[in-house]
């Protein structure tokens, strides 16, 4: 296997404001290898999304890139021009947001959006653009295509909508596909739906993933590995089923323990103490120490990101000198 | 951007004072990082006391016919060939001092600007809270009266109420009710964009559940309307009353200028317009030009500040 | 707590919301009035002391349902009685105002839920105040109240000083607790919970759904729990109801529900929860989405998604008949 699809190192993001700045991504760094589904999990304000509008220079000033690289597929592109990330977006890096009309224009048919999107990437004539389109709506799982090819947005489903998206996203066949949330709005019966439609196109068509999303359950079905965020930073990351039966970090084992199941009933849920700090008052090093009921002297200074085997820890249980000279005190 | 809106600036915090959470404020910081927004706040303070401190500032009393002397009449201003030193701003044709007339007039027009809009508020802001609450029959009736209303310009307004007021009251006391003519009419001429705006509000309030939280406890509908919703659609109102604030002074200047307003011995900044435009051409300029500058740059001043307002309470617009 | 001891019922209650355009374009366009039936004919009681769930999708008529139960919304046919007194009714008006403060309401957006001009102990104490006043002689005083403000606050896990505070000072899981400590202050035995945790984040939820527990334990409270999260409220509830396009299609104790469910829809619902667990559970895949429910299906409303549809589906509509509302189910019971 050549090297990672997409690699992002010591990622920061900062926002400007009137009493300086805040850090809202803080020495993020992960990889996504081709044809992987990476899963990043984190509950709202943990910077999952601002880490997926950052790759795809998205970011809404007074947010800015303030460190760190971006590459795909070897290549840098955090500090590329506007037009050159605007044909990124389109031709390599796919995107499907939370509300399907965010990517779609209401005052078009669905079929000239996803035709004029085919055209703009692919080397091919309108009356096969069109087939093409057709095709991928079919793919999506929309009944005869041939005729809702020419509806409007409006006509549509939220969960046909949502289908719609992934067709416009894969269309061009990007190697990368970035999504944000793509079945939070939905009802949960449709959940599941778009969850295997999006898992089975882009293995088909050999698309690298990273599924964004609050829903632990939703990675554990679709993910490959998952990167569990905490307050701007990675907490954990690691092979999915892995981090769901036996997670390292003790943010991800209360956040496991959290999540009330169909299979087990309890009289009360494990819950972690507090609430994530917010950006302007992270405490300063591991950001997790305060509600941590595992905290130790060490925790006073910021864990890196540590390799346990082929996964990786941000705490400093896992370092072996740390635990000892705990023990020794 | 969930996220973002989700992370509100600082953590909780004690209880503060006053002046520190100023200090903190959004509100202020938007206010002192626009210049024009600053000088337009300044300009208004500066004319605001002027008006206030008339009594003890004015170098004269224009109403007092023992201080005001024919002789004076139409002298230029005192910077320019043929001035008189005690007339900074020159005389009008009854010998008053203009700058004393000006600081009046400039009392008078800013009372009757606040009276207006406080009126048309209170009534606008009344209505359109029983319109959006109550909805149905009311709010249909309410709303088409609203739009009756808009068909009536002030200056209809101003002339019918002027002749009601005509025929009832002695001329004597008939000066004395061109101030309520005035207040009344700009203030009936104003209410509907504050019915409006607070309906629209209300009726996104209403539904809220806070208030359903409020009509869970069984609180009584007034009591509802007023300690839960009305705070909550102030916002937008006082946008609309700082602009209109300057709406209504050029209003009655409008009305006074055109003789349905207040009376020469009495005058606002439009009454001393209209004496002074009768000169205009016969070269005594200042008697129009200086109460025409003091109106120009008051109504300016508060429309920018009615503007930097909006902008600073709108959130999608920061 | 007693098993035999209802402390809702609800009959036969129907809601039907006019969604026509305005009179003058409906007579512009010759269109007839449209209407949608947002709950149509639901029958249930809540047991004293007990959680009773009730799951459904978006536009399944659960939310009009809560706001019918607490009186929030008029019923368009039907009654529910609180302790035997119906609220909507015309009897004794005291009887109702009694009745009116042990019902309360915690509702799904904390931000939208507590008045953002308000300090928070002027939240909590409202209820305190209203129901004081209007009971027997005079309301509590002032020092009363402020110290029953400060043990409400406690008591959800927040301090008393945070009374002087904001409501945009404190994070959504602190606001979901103001929510529930100005719920519990009108000492009410009966709350409804309309997706109380379906805006907060997992390990808040787990910290709310704990409390609501213990304040259930401690302060003896009923709840009717609306979700469409079926892990909470397998968690949460002893029963559960299921709705589908403004009808109950299943009622039964959480276990028996979730372990052998006997209308198709709530096992396609079953299956459609992600396996958190990866326990290999076996699942059937599920399609179509929910109608339009101004415009339903005729026969049962499930018909066009039900993999197990036959043919008297498509016309008849079941009954509720033994906690449940399908033709195979009550086929299967005969044979």
């Amino acid at each position: 296997m050549t090297g990672p699809l997409l690699s992002v190192r010591d990622l920061r993001v900062e926002f400007a404001t009137r009493k300086g700045p805040l850090v809202a991504l803080d020495g993020v760094s992960f990889d996504i290898a081709p044809g992987e589904v990476l899963g990043v999990v984190g509950e709202s304000g943990a910077g999952k999304s601002l880490t997926g509008l950052a790759i795809i220079g998205l970011l809404d000033p007074p947010g800015r890139i303030a460190g760190g690289e971006i590459s795909l597929a070897g290549k840098r592109i955090d500090s590329l021009p506007p037009a050159q990330m605007r044909d990124i977006r389109g031709r390599r890096i796919g995107i499907i947001f939370q509300d399907p009309m965010t990517s779609l224009n209401p005052l078009l048919r669905i079929g000239d959006q996803l035709t004029e999107t085919i055209l703009a990437h692919k080397s091919v004539g309108r009356r096969e653009a069109r087939e093409r389109a057709i095709a991928w709506l079919g793919e999506v799982g929309i009944p005869s295509p041939e005729k809702r090819i020419d509806g409007y947005p409006h006509e549509f489903s939220g969960g046909m909508r949502q289908r719609v998206v992934i067709a416009l996203a894969l269309c061009a066949e990007p190697a990368l596909v970035i999504a944000d949330e793509p079945t939070t709005a939905l009802d949960v019966s449709v959940q599941a739906q778009i969850i295997s439609v999006l898992k089975n196109l882009t293995r088909r068509h050999g698309a690298a993933v990273m599924l964004i999303t609050h829903d632990m359950g939703v990675i554990a079905e679709t993910a490959d590995r998952v990167a569990v965020m905490y307050a701007g930073r990675i907490a954990e990351v690691g092979e999915v089923h892995e981090v769901v039966r036996d997670p390292l970090h003790p943010y991800t084992q209360g956040l496991m323990a959290a999540i009330p199941t169909l299979e087990v009933s309890a009289r009360r849920l494990a819950q972690i103490p507090g609430a994530m700090p917010r950006l302007s008052a992270i405490p300063p090093g591991c950001a997790f120490a305060p509600r941590c009921p595992r905290v130790f002297a060490r925790c006073a200074e910021r864990p890196p990101l540590m390799a346990i085997g082929d996964r990786g820890a941000a705490c400093w249980l896992y370092d072996r000198a740390a635990v000892a000279a705990d023990v020794r005190t | 951007m969930s996220e973002i809106a989700a992370e509100p600036e600082g953590a909780s915090r004690p209880n503060r004072t006053f002046i520190a959470r100023l200090k903190d404020s959004d509100l202020l910081a938007s206010f002192l990082s626009s210049k024009v927004t600053v000088a337009a706040g300044a300009v208004t303070i500066i004319l605001f006391l002027a008006a206030l401190l008339a009594p003890w500032i004015a170098p004269t009393d224009p109403f007092n016919p023992a201080t005001n002397f024919l002789s004076d009449s139409l002298d230029p201003p005192s910077f320019i060939a043929g001035g008189d030193p005690r007339f900074l701003l020159g005389t009008d044709d009854q010998g008053r001092d203009m700058l004393s007339a000006i600081l009046y007039g400039l009392r008078v027009s800013l009372a009757i600007g606040f009276c207006g809009v406080a009126l048309g508020g209170a009534i606008g802001v009344g209505l359109g809270l029983i319109s959006g609450y109550a909805g149905g029959w009311t709010d249909s009736i309410l709303m088409r009266i609203a739009d009756v209303q808009l068909t009536f310009p002030a200056i209809l307004i101003a002339l019918l109420l002027d002749g009601v007021a005509h025929a009832m009251l002695k001329a004597q006391s008939r000066d004395e009710s061109a101030f309520a003519v005035l207040v009344v009419s700009i203030g009936l001429s104003f209410w509907v964009q504050y019915a409006r705006t607070v309906r629209a509000s209300t009726m996104v309030e209403k539904n809220r559940d806070y208030v359903l939280a409020a009509r869970l406890i069984g609180l009584s509908h007034a009591r509802i309307l007023i300690s839960h919703i009305l705070p909550n659609v102030m916002g937008p109102v006082m946008v609309i009353a700082t602009i209109n604030l300057a709406l209504a002074i050029i209003t009655e200047a409008t009305l006074s200028f055109l003789g349905v307003g207040l009376p020469p011995t009495e005058p606002s900044l439009g009454t001393l317009i209209r004496i002074g435009q009768n000169y205009l051409f016969s070269g005594e300029w200042w008697i129009v030009a200086f109460p025409s500058l003091t109106l120009a740059a008051l109504v300016l001043a508060v429309n920018l500040l009615g503007d930097w307002l909006r902008d600073a309470l709108n959130p999608r617009l920061k | 707590m007693n098993a035999a001891d209802p402390i809702v019922e609800v009959h036969g209650l129907r809601r039907v919301f006019d969604v026509s355009a305005p009179f003058l374009s409906r007579l512009i366009a010759r269109e007839p009035r449209r209407t949608l039936t947002a709950v149509d004919g639901a029958d249930f009681t809540i047991l004293r002391g007990e959680t009773f769930g009730l799951v459904g999708e978006s536009g399944s008529g659960k939310s009009t349902l809560a706001r019918m139960v607490v009186g929030l919304l008029e019923a368009s046919q039907g009654r529910v009685l609180i302790e035997g007194v119906d609220l909507a009714g015309t009897g004794d008006k005291a009887a109702r105002r009694a009745i009116r403060r042990r019902i309360q309401m915690i509702f799904q957006d904390p931000y939208a839920s507590l008045n953002p001009r308000w300090r928070v102990g002027d939240i909590i104490a409202e209820p305190i105040r209203a129901f004081g006043a209007g009971g027997a002689g005079a309301g509590p005083g002032k020092r009363a109240t402020v110290a029953r403000v400060g043990e409400l606050l406690e008591l959800v896990g927040l301090h008393p000083a945070d009374g002087r505070k904001f409501p945009h000072e404190f994070s959504g899981g602190q606001r979901q607790r103001i929510a529930i400590a100005r719920a519990i202050a009108a000492q009410p035995d009966f709350i409804v919970c309309d997706e109380p945790t379906s805006a907060l984040d997992v390990s808040i939820q787990a910290q709310i759904l704990n409390l609501m527990r213990d304040l259930q334990d401690r302060l003896g409270l009923t709840y009717l729990l609306i979700t469409h999260n079926l892990a909470v409220v397998r968690f949460m509830a002893s029963r559960v109801g299921v709705m589908y396009l403004g009808r109950l299609v299943e009622i039964g104790e959480t276990e028996a529900l979730f372990a052998r469910p006997r209308h198709p829809y709530t096992r396609m619902l079953l299956d459609a929860v992600p396996d958190l667990m990866m326990s290999g559970r076996p699942r059937t895949p599920i399609g179509g989405e929910p109608p339009n429910p101004i415009d339903p299906p005729p026969g049962c409303p499930f018909h066009p998604r039900c993999p197990q549809a036959i043919a008297i589906c498509r016309t008849e509509r079941p009954a509720f008949i033994d906690n449940v509302a399908c033709h195979l189910a009550h086929d299967e019971r005969q044979n």
